[in-house]
């Protein structure tokens, strides 16, 4: 299928002249596209400025868009708990290790995956896909890993997600998509599997590991689950479970009111705690975006 | 995966103009002794990825018989003795699970009824922008939420819908009374799916805008020339130039159909909104969580995990028969 190498933009020309339908309806779309970038950023815009209000305006219900009050109390006091900046480490500890060891299993298997020619090539990919559409399930899985000594230990948070399938099949998609003379007339030069696997096939390979590690990499970023069911100890915690703790603590205060200065201090806290959770993703986001929809649609040639 | 549909063989992804592939080459049956003996070092780079996914996806999967034994926290991971469905009646006669199920099917069909056809909806209007730096600029803000954990947003939709938060803004504008959303089951479902609207939307319009790029000009050009109007043009070419893609994602989001952000519940309900918030999978992590009743737990996990795969394979099959799409 041809998905790849069109362009995305192609001008679209469909008739000499527009009828007034439809410059009327391109007017209109321009508006509805616009509404949709607003309230796509709507909820940012109020997020960014309700960390940086006085308290009493956001308790008064009177910021929107616009700080007021302007106020960096709550920085301040989130930044200053070290337990944030631990959990925050942890997070980028997890982020790497869990990436680096999910891209060399994938590349692994994907590099199999593809050898058209290999015996039991069809059973592989078979034990792959099938856990697309099956999964033991939550208990099983908790079971597992606590029985494997687990947690509490970082492998808990890296190993149990360290290949997921759609990566695979995106990668393997990529390596068939190479030529095979170059790996043929370095086998005839003496080179096994492993030195073309390592000299040949991975330089030729940068640009979809990079797609790869960005894969990997912003789904072990904001990933909270595991850590949330596996980690005990709150020093072990990544940033995403200090967040959740900040917000579930807030509910439980706000449903029954209980503590007045709590309640307060939750509403410019969790709008901090976002912000700062948050910016590392904005801030590379405008750079890597185009790699993330060049995977996607990579994907999307092999079902 | 996704998307596009030729049958199983590798199918070659560049271009085909580009690299015109070999014909492959006629399939020798090798004995696996001698494909062992010519390929050990390729089957020696799948020994760890496979021991990852028998440990880790497989062994769970035999892990559910838990859900037929009594099992003690502790003791083996396949459980101490037998006792039959005994685990499976209780829940098919515990009236919280019918109501936790009729909320899975709610919330799943709400969730595709929007999640499923907005991108397309967005993918077309995308494709009638001429304005190049304008198209761009709506995709990249629109494929932003795409990237945000799932606590962020849970984080953010309580934020919007706190007493003090712009959703009350707007009530109070318009002379109502502030609402705790949150606290209210009525609310629920709107927040939870207007949430997955808002972060989804964008990003699915992807394949769907790759698809449009395909869709052959020369139709348009003969629609045209009988009188098709735009319109006309999008709903006789346009839309079943991308029907293959429609049908994969549609079948990809009945397969996740029942396991409906577990996540997002999870971090967006509480008591209060459990009469319409609490689903299958929220529901079974506070049985084996919270009750500690592992068996009872892996019972309705299992049942939800088949019923998930009975629908893929339905819908599977319904497309290959009616659309001759399919996932395999």
């Amino acid at each position: 299928m041809v998905i790849l190498g069109t362009k995305s933009d192609a001008p679209q020309t469909r008739g000499p002249v527009d009828s007034r339908g439809y410059r009327i309806f391109r007017v209109v779309n321009t508006i509805v596209l616009i509404g949709v970038v607003i309230v796509t950023l709507f909820p940012f815009l109020n997020i960014v400025a309700r960390s940086l209000s006085d308290e009493a305006y956001i308790i008064a219900g009177k910021v929107s868009l616009v700080p007021r009050g302007f106020d960096l109390t709550a920085y301040k006091l989130v930044m200053s708990d070290a337990m944030f900046w631990t959990n925050y480490r942890n997070t980028v500890v997890y982020t790497v290790v869990a990436t680096l060891i999910s891209i060399v299993l994938t590349t692994c298997y994907a590099y199999v995956l593809s050898k058209p020619q290999l015996r039991g090539r069809g059973l592989l990919v078979g034990v792959a896909l099938f856990t697309m559409f099956f999964s033991g399930g939550l208990i099983p899985n908790y079971v597992l890993v606590t029985s494997l000594g687990m947690k509490n230990t970082i492998w808990a948070v890296v190993i149990p997600n360290a290949i997921s399938v759609f990566n695979l099949l995106v990668m393997k998609a990529f390596f068939e998509s190479l030529p095979t003379e170059l790996e043929e007339a370095a086998a005839v030069d003496g080179l096994n599997t492993y030195g073309i696997l390592l000299r040949i096939v991975l330089p030729l390979s940068k640009a979809i590991i990079a797609t790869m590690v960005l894969f990997y990499a912003v789904s072990f970023w904001n990933s909270w689950f595991s850590a949330f069911l596996y980690f005990d100890r709150q020093d072990l915690l990544p940033v995403t479970v200090y967040l959740r703790n900040l917000i579930a603590g807030a509910t439980s205060a706000e449903s029954a009111a209980a503590d007045a200065d709590k309640v307060q201090a939750a509403a410019t806290f969790q709008a901090v705690t976002i912000v700062l959770t948050t910016l590392p993703i904005l801030a590379v986001y405008p750079f890597v975006q185009r790699y993330f929809v060049r995977g996607v649609m990579l994907g999307a040639v092999k079902g | 995966m996704t998307s596009t549909l030729r049958p199983p063989p590798p199918a070659a992804p560049r271009a085909a103009a580009e690299s015109p592939r070999p014909a492959p080459h006629p399939r020798r049956r090798r004995s696996w002794r001698q494909a062992l003996r010519r390929d050990w070092q390729l089957y020696s780079l799948a020994v760890l990825p496979l021991l990852f996914f028998l440990i880790f996806r497989y062994l769970p999967m035999i892990g559910n018989i838990i859900a037929f034994r009594r099992f003690k926290p502790g003791g083996s991971i396949f459980g101490e003795y037998w006792v039959g469905l005994r685990y499976f009646r209780m829940f098919f006669t515990d009236p919280t699970f019918w109501e936790v199920f009729t909320n899975t099917l709610v919330l799943g069909a709400l969730t595709l009824l929007f999640c499923f056809p907005l991108p397309i909806v967005l993918a077309l209007l995308l494709n009638e922008v001429r304005a190049r730096r304008f198209k761009r600029f709506v995709q990249s803000v629109s494929y932003l939420p795409h990237f945000l954990s799932i606590v962020i947003v849970a984080a953010m939709v309580m934020q919007l819908t706190s007493i003090d938060g712009a959703a009350n803004q707007l009530v109070r504008m318009v002379g109502g009374d502030p609402v705790a959303f949150l606290q209210q089951p009525q609310w629920f479902r709107t927040i939870y799916v207007s949430s997955e609207v808002w972060q989804t939307v964008g990003w699915g319009t992807i394949l769907y805008l790759a698809a449009l790029t395909t869709v052959d000009e020369d139709l348009y050009e003969a629609a045209r020339i009988d009188g098709a109007s735009r319109l006309r043009q999008t709903w006789h070419v346009t839309l079943p130039g991308i029907r293959p893609t429609m049908v994969t994602l549609l079948i990809l989001n009945i397969g996740s159909f029942m396991a409906v952000g577990f996540e997002k519940v999870l971090l967006l309900y509480n008591p209060l909104t459990y009469p319409t918030a609490d689903v299958v999978s929220t529901y079974l992590f506070r049985m084996g969580f919270q009750s500690s009743n592992f068996s009872y737990a892996a019972a309705i996990g299992l049942f939800e995990a088949v019923i998930g795969l009975v629908l893929v394979l339905s819908a599977n099959l319904i497309s290959r028969r009616t659309v001759g799409t399919s996932l395999w």
